[in-house]
């Protein structure tokens, strides 16, 4: 790890004046240490943002809010999200481990970094790390990679459960500046690699997550969240899903469905969730529905099998989900 | 007879150490020098109940800190990255992995480690639950599953065999004790 300085945030002044500066926020700091401890991530200073007013849950009829400095465990805990947002609550609690749940912040949680291996290897070509040294990914060992949204830059896939929940569900991320707040939709939040894959995000230079806003929906009646693993608990996703439906009298009113462990973004399938809408719930209906889960994929030489598996885990989740009570 | 196993000598040894290398950091965060443009900073914690003040460089984890600057070798380094649990304490009363944060984060804070479970030279239920079951082979990773039990007995996620597993996920034994530390951890939910 490289020497760099430290400093804490009293207030969002403060901390804005640090990030514009060029330090790097730190909140529960598990992906950024680790990264810096790889020589990955290489900050001249830390700010910390602990202090800052963004540690309140705030349930209202038409909207939750989770302010970005919650940890995982607390949202996961929530008793109103267990309750009224399953697939929230589900995609944490299958994320990580119980330690760094406890650790880890909602607002750092979007802002993790891939897991592959070779963006954390510097010795490694990667154009994310290491704009225009290649991909190492491409042409080596890919299994655990992307075949949605992918780039001849870069492979890699996005390696959040909780951001696929979101997309889904059509979350806002609110972030501040020094001009004042914005408002980013999650799908617009995460940016497919391109010829830029170290443009991870639209959060502008020294701008701070405070909150992220999901809309309670008639979706949310059923919802829930699958994550296929290579072993049970404490493993990123090789395929899963985050669904929520409105089922009335039998047929799909409204459908929302978006996968993770599969894609460079979290990937919403507007396909999928049409081939749904205004049909009988039906065994067939999830098959044929979730076939499109794979459209316009590009399977790399080691994860073709993501194809098939990504249709089947949406299948599965669909069934599971329609048939809650 | 003076008994002095490798633990305390260890331990001994480094608590000396780190008094001699306090010195010339202390002398880094001096009046003169502003603190936004030094690399290593003082952090005031209690640790096992005594406070503690100790200087470190910004890079520290709270783990080196608690093994080479505190002389608290009971909790362990296994991968340094996050992904075996070796390292387990509580931090407020949380369990968090001390390899995964920076000592300089947490002034102010209250640190538990696998030496500060013990009350009046009584074990832990939990400590003599593992003794009781066997649940352990080679040890290294069984601060890190005291320390994480402890957690997963106070957040109330030990209703059954198969809660404890997924919520004890985070700590890997590559001995292979599994068995034996979830029936640990059971017998002692049960007798606190």
């Amino acid at each position: 790890m490289y020497p760099f300085r430290f400093s804490k945030a009293d207030d969002e002044r403060s901390a804005l004046s640090a990030g514009v500066s060029g330090a790097r926020y730190i909140a529960g700091g598990t992906t950024l240490i680790d990264l810096m401890r790889e020589t990955v991530e290489r900050p001249e200073a830390l700010v910390d943002i602990n202090a800052l007013p963004y540690r309140h849950i705030d349930l209202q009829p038409s909207q939750l809010r989770v302010g970005a400095l919650v940890r995982m465990s607390e949202l996961a805990a929530h008793p109103g999200v267990r309750e009224q947002f399953p697939v929230i609550a589900q995609s944490l609690e299958l994320s990580a481990s119980a330690q760094i749940r406890n650790m880890a912040s909602i607002g750092g949680n979007l802002m993790q970094r891939p897991r592959c291996l070779y963006f954390r290897d510097v010795s490694a070509a990667c154009n994310r790390r290491n704009p225009g040294s290649g991909c190492a990914a491409i042409g080596g060992r890919n299994r655990t990679h992307a075949i949605l949204g992918t780039s001849d830059a870069c492979v890699a896939t996005h390696p959040s459960d909780l951001a696929v929940a979101l997309v889904a569900l059509d979350a806002e991320v609110l972030t501040r500046d020094r001009d004042g707040e914005s408002r980013i939709r999650a799908s617009d939040f995460f940016r497919q690699p391109g010829s830029t894959p170290d443009q991870e995000h639209s959060l502008g230079r020294g701008a701070l997550i405070t909150a992220v806003e999901v809309p309670i929906v008639p979706e949310l009646r059923r919802s829930g969240y699958l994550k296929v693993r290579d072993r049970e608990s404490f493993e990123f996703a090789i395929a899963s899903a985050a669904v929520a439906l409105d089922v009335v009298a039998g047929t799909v009113r409204a459908a929302r469905v978006a996968v993770g462990g599969v894609a460079t973004v979290p990937w919403r399938l507007p396909a999928v969730e049409q081939a749904l809408v205004g049909r009988i719930a039906s065994a067939d209906l999830w098959r044929t529905a979730a076939s499109h889960a794979a459209d316009g994929a590009k399977p790399l030489t080691e994860n073709g099998f993501k194809v098939e598996l990504i249709k089947r885990t949406v299948e599965r989740q669909l069934a599971a989900v329609a048939g809650l009570p | 007879m003076v008994d002095i196993n490798r633990r305390t000598f260890v331990g001994a040894s480094i608590a000396v150490g780190g008094a001699v290398a306090t010195v010339p950091l202390i002398a880094g965060c001096g009046d003169e020098q502003k603190a936004d443009t030094s690399t290593s900073s003082l952090v005031r914690m209690r640790i096992n109940g005594e406070a503690r003040e100790i200087a470190v460089d910004n890079r520290t984890s709270l783990l080196d800190m608690l093994r080479e600057r505190a002389g608290l070798t009971g909790t362990k380094k296994g991968c340094d990255q996050g992904a075996c649990g070796a390292c387990t304490i509580l931090l407020d009363g949380q369990r968090v992995n001390s390899c995964l944060t920076l000592a300089v984060m947490h002034d102010g804070a209250e640190i538990t480690t696998i030496e500060g479970l013990e009350r009046n030279g009584r074990l832990h239920p939990l400590q003599q639950a593992f003794v009781d079951e066997d649940a352990f082979q080679c040890g290294y990773c069984t601060a890190g599953q005291i320390m994480s039990g402890v957690g997963c007995i106070n957040e109330g996620h030990t209703g059954s065999p198969a809660e404890i597993r997924e919520w004890m996920s985070g700590n890997i034994c590559r001995c292979g004790a599994y068995t034996n530390i979830v029936t640990a951890v059971a017998h002692a939910a049960r007798n606190t």
